[in-house]
C-alpha cells in the first residue's frame, strides 16, 4: 500500500489540441500571479489582512508538502513549528529590539533547528507511529509555550504583542498592503525553492522513499538522511510562515497554536491535493474563510464543516484540487 | 516511603483514565491496524448520550448499558458508512479520514450539548475508597472496572471463535477470508468494540474531568503514551501502560520540583518519542519476525 | 467418474489486462490433478477464480451448486480449502491457532481436536512449535502448515498453489510425499499448481497445459510425463 493517493502524472501537453485549455495551462502561473499582484490595490485594509494570511498558510502547506507530498511521511505537529517561528519573530523584535526582516529568517532557523532535534528521534518511526509522534507535539506545544520557567521570553499564558512594521523606504503602501506584498515576495521565493528542490536530486530522492522506503534504501537514497532534510526544511518553512503570521496579526498567544491549527493545515494540504504545489492556494483559501463563513452560520459549526468538507474531498475528489483543475483542462493521468 | 506509596496510588488512580483510553486505542488498532485519532471524541460523545440519558430520567446503570449499545452501534455504523468504503484507500486518506470525524463528533457535540461544563455522576458515589484520603470511592471502582473490562476482553480473544477470527482478520486478510472469516464484519466488530469500550471509558472519565466537548484532548494523548508504553499489539500492555503513565506523572510532579501541572503533557510526549525510539513494540507487544 | 469440479469458460482479468481467456476443464473426484504452465500462464489466477478472489466471468460447478456469485467466505463453506501462493501464513498467530482457523466454519469441537492430532501426525515438527508465532518457522514448516491448515477444513477439493515455491529440493520431495498419502488418507481432491512439471506429474493422475490463459493441452499425467514432444515445448524439461 502506497501511503498517498496516486500522484503520478502523465501531462501530455503535445497531445492536447491548441485551444483554450493549452492557452489555461500555459498562461494560469503568469496569469495567477498577476491576479495575485493587482488583488490588494482594490481590496480594503481587512481584504488585504485576510489575503495575506491567505498566503501565511499558503507557505505553510507548501512546507507540509514538502515533508508529505514529496516524502510521503506525516506530520500532525506543524502548528508547532509555526508557533515557535511566530515567537522567535516576536522574541527578536521585541526583546532584541532587531528588525522583523531579520526576525523572520532567524525564525525559520530557529524552527528548523527544533525540526531536526524533534526528526531524530522520530524520523526512525514508521507512517502511523511518526503522525502519532508529531500529534502528541502538536498537542503539547501550547502547554510548552506556557511553561513559567521561559515567561519572561514568552510572556506565558498572555502571550506577546508585535508592532505593526512601518511601510519603508517612503513606498505609496498602507502598512497592510506593504505586508502583503513583504509576504507574496517570501512565498513565491519559497514556492520557486520548493519546486527546484523537487526536481533536484534532493527531490528524487525524496520522492524515491515516498514510493518505496524499502527500494529506495536498498537503491543507496540514506533514507534518515533525506528524511531529516525534508522534516527539517518543512519545519523552517513552516517557521517562516509562523513568523509572518506573528507578524500580520500582531500578536502570538500559546492558544493561538493549538493542535486545531496542525489539523487545519493538514486538511489544507489534502483539500489542495498532496504534492501538488499550486493547490497550496486553494488549501489556503479553505483554511482563511470557511471557518469564517461557518462561524457566520452558527457559532462552533466550523468544526463540523471542516469535517464535511474533508470527507467530500475524499470520497469524491482523493487528489483534491488537482483532481479538479485537471478534469476542468482534461489533463489525463495515468493508471497504475 | 509513605509519601510516595501515596502518590503511587494516587498515580493508579489517575492512571486508570489513561488505562482506559489506551485500551480501546489497541483495541480499534487491532481491528482495523490504524490509530484512530477521533477515538477520544468519540468517547466524549458517548458520555454526552449517557449524560442526556441520566437527565431524560434514566437510572444510571440503564443508562450506562444503553449508551454501550448505542455506541457499539455507532461505531459499527461509522465504520460501515465512513471507512469500510476507504479501506483501500492510502495512509494519508485515513489519517484525513479520522481528523474530519475528530473535527465532526467535537463541533457537533458543542453544538448539540454546549461548551458549558457539566457535572457526571459517578455510579460509586462521591464519597473516598475505605476511608482513604487519596483514592476516591470513584476511582476505585475505575480501577475495578478496568481490570474487569481488560479479563473479558482477554477470554474474548484468546477463548472464542470469534475473538480469534478477528485476529486473524488483521493478521492477514487474504488468508483469513480462505479460511471462511467474513473480514469486512470483522473489521465492523472492531470498530463497534472499540467505540463500546471508549463509552465506558467517556463515562467513567467524565465525572473527573466534568463533562465538556474538549475534555479528552490531553487524555487522547496520555491514552497514545500509555498504549504505545504497553505495545499497541497488547490490550494487557495498553492498560498496564496507562497506569505507569499515571503514576509516572504523579511521582514526577511530586519529586521534580517545579514541575506540577506545567510539564504533564511535555512529559507524555517525551515518553511517547522515547519509547517509539528505543522499544518500539512497547513493553508487552510481540516483536514479530516476518519473512518477505 | 463423476466430477467434483467442473469449469466452463473461464475468463478473468485484472483491471485492463485479460489473464484468463475462457479455460474449460473438470476435476475428478478423488484424484490429484495438476495445472502446469509456465510463469504468467494464469494458473494462480484460476485457483484465485475458483475461491472468487479474483472477478471473473464463466460458470463453476461443484458437487452439483453453481459458484456463480457466491462469496469467498460461503465458496470455503462448501468445502474448498485454498492453500495461497506464499502460504497465507498468519504470522502473528501461533502455529495452534493458525490450524484453529483452518477449521473455523466447522463446529463440532471434538472433531476438530482430532483433526488436529492427526494433522500434527502428518507434520511432527508442527507439533514442536505448536505455542510459537507461526511467522518464526521456517519457509518449509509454514507451507506445511498452510496444507495443514487448509486440511482442518475437512475440504472436499483442496487447492494448492505452487507448493514447492522457494523450497529446497529435499523439503520439496518430502511434502509431495506427504501429499500423495494425504490424497489417499484423507480422500480429499487437489487442484495444484505447480512449475515444477515433474514433481506434478509424479503425483497428480491428470494435467492440464496452461498457455497464456487457455488450456492448450490435456491428458493423463503419465502419458504428459512420458511424452518427450509435450515436456519439451510445453514444460521446458
Amino acid at each position: 500500500m502506497s501511503v498517498l493517493p496516486d500522484t503520478s502524472i502523465a501531462r501530455n501537453d503535445s497531445t492536447s489540441s491548441i485551444g483554450i485549455r493549452t492557452i489555461l495551462l500555459r498562461w494560469s502561473r503568469p496569469l495567477a500571479l498577476l491576479v495575485l499582484v493587482l488583488l490588494p490595490l482594490a481590496a480594503s485594509d481587512f481584504v488585504t489582512f485576510q489575503l495575506t494570511m491567505l498566503l501565511v498558510y499558503a507557505v505553510a502547506l507548501i512546507a507540509l508538502n514538502v515533508l508529505t507530498g514529496f516524502t510521503g511521511q506525516f506530520s500532525l505537529g506543524q502548528n508547532a513549528f509555526f508557533g515557535i517561528g511566530g515567537y522567535s519573530a516576536v522574541i527578536v523584535v521585541e526583546h532584541f529590539h532587531l528588525s522583523y526582516l531579520l526576525g523572520i529568517p532567524v525564525a525559520g532557523v530557529i524552527a528548523a533547528i527544533a525540526g531536526i532535534l524533534f526528526a531524530f528521534p522520530a524520523l526512525r518511526l514508521k507512517g502511523v507511529y511518526l503522525a502519532l509522534a508529531t500529534f502528541a507535539l502538536g498537542t503539547t506545544i501550547p502547554q510548552l509555550l506556557k511553561l513559567d520557567y521561559i515567561e519572561q521570553w514568552t510572556g506565558g499564558v498572555q502571550g506577546m504583542m508585535i508592532e505593526k512594521p512601518m511601510t519603508p523606504l517612503g513606498l505609496p503602501l498602507s502598512q497592510d498592503a506593504y505586508l502583503y506584498y513583504l509576504t507574496l515576495t517570501i512565498a513565491l521565493g519559497i514556492y520557486i525553492l520548493s519546486v527546484n528542490l523537487l526536481h533536484s536530486k534532493t527531490g528524487r530522492a525524496m520522492l524515491a522513499i515516498r514510493e518505496n522506503e524499502t527500494a529506495a534504501a536498498a537503491m543507496g537514497v540514506d533514507v534518515a538522511y533525506y528524511k531529516t532534510i525534508a522534516f527539517g526544511l518543512s519545519a523552517a518553512f513552516t517557521g517562516v510562515s509562523g513568523a509572518l503570521g506573528a507578524i500580520v496579526i500582531q500578536f502570538v498567544s500559546p492558544d493561538a497554536y493549538t493542535i486545531q491549527l496542525a489539523v487545519a493545515i493538514f486538511l489544507g494540504i489534502v483539500i489542495g491535493g498532496v504534492g501538488w504545489l499550486p493547490g497550496t492556494i486553494v488549501g489556503a483559501a479553505f483554511i482563511v474563510f470557511v471557518p469564517n463563513v461557518a462561524e457566520s452560520i452558527s457559532k462552533g459549526l466550523s468544526g463540523a464543516v471542516f469535517g464535511v468538507l474533508i470527507l467530500l474531498v475524499i470520497f469524491v475528489f482523493p487528489r483534491g484540487a488537482q483532481q479538479v483543475c485537471d478534469r476542468l483542462l482534461g489533463v489525463e493521468h495515468k493508471k497504475d | 516511603m509513605e509519601l510516595f506509596s501515596n502518590q503511587v496510588l494516587a498515580g493508579l488512580a489517575t492512571g486508570a483514565i489513561y488505562a482506559c483510553m489506551s485500551l480501546s486505542i489497541v483495541m480499534i488498532y487491532q481491528a482495523i491496524d490504524h490509530l484512530n485519532f477521533a477515538q477520544g471524541e468519540m468517547a466524549m460523545a458517548s458520555a454526552f448520550i449517557a449524560w442526556q440519558l441520566i437527565q431524560w430520567g434514566l437510572p444510571y446503570w440503564v443508562a450506562f448499558g444503553l449508551t454501550i449499545g448505542l455506541s457499539f452501534g455507532a461505531g459499527f455504523a461509522i465504520e460501515r458508512s465512513l471507512f469500510r468504503p476507504l479501506a483501500d484507500a492510502p495512509v494519508l486518506t485515513h489519517v484525513a479520514g479520522f481528523i474530519a470525524l475528530f473535527a465532526i463528533v467535537n463541533s457537533g457535540a458543542g453544538m448539540i450539548w454546549g461548551f458549558t461544563i457539566k457535572e457526571f455522576p459517578s455510579p460509586f458515589g462521591n464519597g473516598q475508597f475505605l476511608g482513604s484520603e487519596l483514592l476516591s470511592a470513584h476511582q476505585a471502582g475505575m480501577i475495578g472496572a478496568t481490570a474487569l473490562l481488560l479479563l473479558s476482553l482477554y477470554v474474548f480473544f484468546e477463548f472464542t471463535r470469534v475473538g480469534l477470527a478477528m485476529r486473524a482478520a488483521v493478521s492477514n486478510p487474504e488468508s483469513a477470508r480462505l479460511v471462511g472469516v467474513n473480514v469486512s464484519w470483522m473489521i465492523g466488530l472492531g470498530w463497534a468494540l472499540a467505540a463500546g469500550i471508549g463509552a465506558v471509558a467517556g463515562m467513567f472519565i467524565a465525572p473527573l474531568v466534568f463533562l465538556e466537548p474538549n475534555m479528552m484532548g490531553g487524555i487522547l494523548v496520555y491514552g497514545f503514551a500509555g498504549a504505545v508504553l504497553g505495545g499497541l499489539s497488547s490490550p494487557l500492555g495498553a492498560v498496564l501502560g496507562g497506569f505507569m503513565i499515571g503514576v509516572f506523572e504523579n511521582l514526577i510532579g511530586t519529586y521534580v520540583p517545579g514541575a506540577g501541572n506545567q510539564l504533564k503533557l511535555p512529559i507524555a510526549l517525551f515518553l511517547i518519542i522515547a519509547i517509539l525510539r528505543l522499544r518500539p513494540q512497547g513493553l508487552l507487544g510481540r516483536a514479530f519476525v516476518e519473512r518477505v | 467418474m463423476t466430477a467434483l469440479l467442473e469449469v466452463n469458460d473461464l475468463r478473468a482479468q485484472y483491471g485492463a489486462v485479460r489473464v484468463l481467456h475462457g479455460m474449460s476443464f473438470a476435476l475428478n473426484e478423488g484424484d490429484v490433478t495438476a495445472l502446469l504452465g509456465s510463469n504468467g500462464a494464469g494458473k494462480t489466477t484460476t485457483l484465485r477464480a475458483i475461491c472468487n478472489s479474483v472477478s471473473h466471468t464463466g460458470d463453476m460447478v461443484f458437487d452439483g451448486i453453481a459458484l456463480r456469485g457466491k462469496s469467498t467466505e460461503a465458496i470455503v463453506k462448501l468445502g474448498i480449502a485454498h492453500v495461497p501462493q506464499g502460504r497465507g501464513t498468519f504470522t502473528k498467530l501461533t502455529v495452534e491457532e493458525n490450524l484453529q482457523l483452518g477449521a473455523m466454519v466447522r463446529r463440532n469441537r471434538p472433531d476438530i481436536v482430532s483433526d488436529m492430532d492427526r494433522m500434527y501426525g502428518y507434520f511432527p515438527k508442527l507439533k514442536e512449535r505448536r505455542t510459537q508465532q507461526a511467522g518464526t518457522l521456517s519457509g518449509g514448516e509454514q507451507q506445511m502448515l498452510a496444507v495443514a491448515r487448509a486440511l482442518m477444513l475437512r475440504p472436499r477439493l483442496m487447492l494448492l498453489d505452487e507448493p514447492s515455491f522457494g523450497l529446497a529440493p529435499l523439503i520439496v520431495q518430502s511434502l509431495f510425499d506427504i501429499l500423495r498419502k494425504i490424497n489417499v488418507e484423507e480422500r480429499v481432491t487437489v487442484l495444484v499448481v505447480e512449475q515444477n512439471a515433474n514433481l506434478a506429474l509424479q503425483i497428480s493422475s491428470r494435467a492440464y497445459v496452461v498457455e497464456t490463459g487457455c488450456i492448450v493441452l490435456s491428458g493423463n499425467a503419465s502419458e504428459i510425463a512420458s511424452n518427450e514432444a509435450i515436456r519439451k515445448s510445453y514444460l521446458g524439461c
